[in-house]
């Protein structure tokens, strides 16, 4: 009897113990950074301020991305050398992983959150997969007019179970309609421009919009009006000036919406440049401290924080959207890779690759709060992506 | 220490705290591009299988003076040849090495 008292003590105190970890949580303030020289990821929470844990085997992560699904549970991880994983935020561990292509450079997940969309480098071309098993489910090599095999760029979701990305040696712009998963509707626009290199959707998922890298300028699509084809704005923004070397791309898809503006890097240039949304005319090209690599609205959309190519990284600049001007220079080190904003946007996540560190900042007082140890910190994304149509 | 030899493809010159430096500009920088194993992505992959026999002096113009109508920008600015051959002979040779 003694020893049947002792074994049920035993379950009881392992059940406990064991169960310490998985105690019920939501994960609404939960995220991940990229630890993108060891291939790992640390789930941070926001609330708390702290890292929880740490998932390890997740390939290359050099140029990595990150979506959630609707109940912000699974995290689905795009990296590299194609691997595509889904890593599960409250048991902390890989839920599935494939390895889906040759070279990956991010996805999307749908509307509904029932598919995985992956661009690709090599081959060029997107794959979809079922968000729950991984599984294949379309296949779409990415061959233009041109009868090449492209590299896809800027690939986000649309309303109406579409994606959007564009073709950058081919320069298209291709929506694919998912409404019969497992054959898409596939709509192409020729000529876009030269070589799209990234785009973003607005927040509301009507524009999306191309960066050019092999001219000046900027594709629009308009999707309530997709009949009325792919605009070029912006052309002339830096007619007749010499380009800089550009030591880092520019991205596009820091959702840049504030405001009546659309704020986005200048290919090239040490400015950002200022678009208003009602005609798409440049409004200002703001001077900044070096080349652009993320320019991101915070969620009020009152200011936009602004981070620099490389050898110029260890600087963030404010702009204030009010005046369109820059009102502060922090130095939080070398090598800022990323900013995220929490999701009322009280303070900023900031990743400092070579001080292996993640810095956290009041938004409005811009004053350093605390500072979390991360190995060669890249990416951060935090689980009310969820709900944003394009991120 | 300088050295100078009369192939002109000596890095005896680049000292080991620069070395370091390079290295991790290599993976981290070069490693945005052409991926931190520098198995490609925007960039072409740059290990040693897919360097092969390609002549050493057409990618260190490549390295010093960029890939015009390609995002390669030129390192001339922030590299010196010196340094840019050190890359090259380590890419060469195999980050891994």
């Amino acid at each position: 009897m003694i020893a049947y008292y002792r074994a049920l003590l035993l379950l009881v105190f392992l059940f406990v113990t064991g169960c310490q970890s998985l105690a019920p949580r939501a994960t609404g303030d939960l995220g991940l950074v990229i630890e993108r020289a060891t291939g790992s990821v640390q789930i941070i929470d926001t609330s708390d301020r702290r890292a929880l844990a740490r998932i390890e085997g997740l390939g290359d992560l050099s140029h990595a991305s990150v979506v959630y699904s609707r109940d912000e549970r699974y995290a689905y991880v795009f990296g590299r050398d194609g691997g595509l994983s889904k890593v599960d935020m409250l048991l902390q561990r890989i839920d599935r992983r494939i390895i889906q292509s040759g070279n990956s450079i991010g996805g999307a997940i749908s509307q509904d959150g029932a598919l995985i969309a992956v661009s690709n480098y090599e081959p060029g071309g997107v794959k979809i997969f079922n968000a729950q098993t991984l599984e294949l489910v379309a296949d779409i090599p990415a061959i233009g007019a041109n009868g090449k095999r492209s590299k896809v760029v800027g690939l986000v979701d649309a309303p109406q179970k579409r994606f959007v990305f564009s073709l950058y040696e081919a320069d298209e712009i291709w929506v694919a309609d998912m409404s019969q998963p497992d054959d898409p509707d596939i709509t192409r626009y020729r000529d876009v421009g030269k070589q799209p290199y990234d785009a973003l959707i607005s927040g509301e998922g009507r524009y999306y919009i191309a960066g050019l890298f092999g001219e000046d300028g900027l594709a629009l699509l308009d999707l309530w009006q997709p009949q009325l084809g792919v605009k070029r704005i912006l052309g002339d923004y830096g007619r007749g000036e010499e380009k800089l070397p550009v030591y880092k791309m520019p991205h596009l898809e820091g959702w840049a919406m504030a405001g009546d503006y659309a704020l986005v890097p200048a290919v090239g240039g040490h400015e950002v440049l200022v678009i208003d949304r009602s005609n798409w005319k440049l409004v200002r090209r703001i001077a900044v401290h070096s080349q652009p690599v993320f320019v991101m609205a915070s969620p009020d959309q009152h200011y936009v924080w602004v981070n620099f190519a490389h050898p110029d990284n260890d600087t963030i600049q404010v702009i204030d959207v009010a005046s369109l001007e820059v009102i502060d220079t922090l130095k939080p080190g070398p090598a800022v890779l990323h900013m995220e904003f929490t999701p009322r946007g009280h303070e900023v996540w900031v990743s400092v690759r070579d001080a292996n560190r993640v810095r956290v900042y009041d938004a409005y007082t811009r004053r350093e709060i605390t500072s979390l140890e991360m190995s060669s910190p890249s990416g951060i994304f935090l689980t009310n992506r969820a709900h944003r149509i394009g991120l | 220490m300088f050295a100078i030899t009369t192939t002109g493809w000596s890095a005896e010159s680049i000292t080991d705290r620069r070395a370091a430096e390079l290295r991790h500009l290599v993976m981290q920088d070069c490693g945005s591009c052409h991926g931190l194993t520098l198995k490609g992505g925007l960039g072409p992959a740059l290990t040693p299988a897919a360097l092969g026999d390609k002549p050493k002096d057409a990618m260190l113009a490549t390295v010093l003076h960029g890939r015009p109508g390609t995002p390669m920008p030129p390192w001339s600015n922030l590299l010196s040849r010196e340094e840019a051959r050190w890359i090259i002979e380590l890419l060469y040779r195999g980050v891994d090495e």
